[in-house]
């Protein structure tokens, strides 16, 4: 049997169900990353946050990117953040207040940029095609065109700098050997 | 008729949502990695609003699954070095605290 076009019920669309569901995970995630004081939560709901984030682009039609997103970020880029949380987490880190005093100014400032936000971008005039549901999946030949033509230079420089980004993190992991023979001397001569 | 999903400001509303809380995140939080954390959601919320503009602007397509890619990349790579740098000082100051970090305010 096939499915109403809407939610039984309420009346919205399933596009328009999932887009809500997917961008309140998202922004949620965000918040509990932003707010939350335990490191290890934070770092858990980043992951969540991006795996919304990869709803979103699979609802746009961009599924290369949802997988590019799920593959680099959620596997790698969140994997070395739990890294790092787990090997600077010391005993008094997270008990410690977690804002900086400034808090307070900063919380205004973003709410500002988000009022400016939702007025400049929330207010139309972009030539925008409005679709029926969400837009249709854009495939991989018009991305693949446009990276290996107009932007393949920009292409071969991320990957020099992925080498070069790859090649410092190695060195400044492996540096601090001389500086923590110094640190722990310094400790000794207190 | 979709009201929210098949039009291009409710995702360029939520980019703006995201990259605000990210500031924010940025601003105030004292740990090193939530930082950290702080941008990379900057950077999706960007990416949020590049791709929805290659999907929404017909004379963008495929340039925003191109341009987000490009960001992803960068991405990796900022938080590669980022956290490197943020592993090295903790090595020496023992803590991941960014305002105890005040060697250079003397």
């Amino acid at each position: 049997m096939p499915l109403p076009d809407t939610l039984p019920l309420i009346g919205i669309t399933w596009a328009d169900a999932l887009f809500m569901l997917l961008g309140g995970v998202a922004v949620a995630g965000a918040l509990g990353v932003v707010l939350g004081r335990d490191i290890i939560r934070n770092g858990l709901l980043l992951i969540l946050t991006l795996g919304a984030i990869a709803g979103i682009y699979v609802m746009l039609g961009a599924a290369i990117l949802a997988g590019a997103q799920v593959l680099v970020y959620i596997g790698a880029i969140s994997v070395l953040i739990l890294f790092a949380i787990m090997l600077t987490q010391s005993k008094a880190a997270p008990a410690k207040l977690n804002f900086q005093t400034q808090a307070v100014p900063a919380a205004l400032i973003s709410a500002l940029l988000a009022l400016i936000f939702a007025v400049t971008l929330g207010g139309g005039g972009w030539n925008a095609t409005v679709f029926d549901g969400t837009p249709p999946p854009e495939g991989t030949r018009g991305a693949a065109d446009a990276l290996f033509g107009p932007y393949l230079l920009a292409f071969e420089v991320a990957s020099v700098l992925l080498l070069a980004a790859v090649i410092g993190g190695i060195y400044l992991a492996s540096l601090p050997r001389a500086g923590q023979i110094g640190a722990e001397e310094e400790e000794e001569r207190r | 008729m979709s009201m929210i999903a098949g039009h291009l400001e409710p995702y360029l509303v939520l980019s703006g949502l995201l990259f605000s809380i990210g500031s924010f995140g940025f601003l105030a939080r004292r740990n090193a990695i939530s930082m950290l954390m702080s941008v990379e959601i900057m950077l999706n919320a960007v990416n949020i609003a590049v791709v929805a503009f290659g999907a929404f602007v017909p004379a963008l397509a495929g340039q925003g699954i191109a341009f987000a890619m490009l960001i992803i990349a960068v991405a990796a790579a900022e938080a590669t070095v980022g956290l490197a740098i943020i592993i090295a000082i903790y090595r020496n100051r023992k803590t991941p605290l960014v305002d105890e970090y005040d060697t250079m305010r003397q």
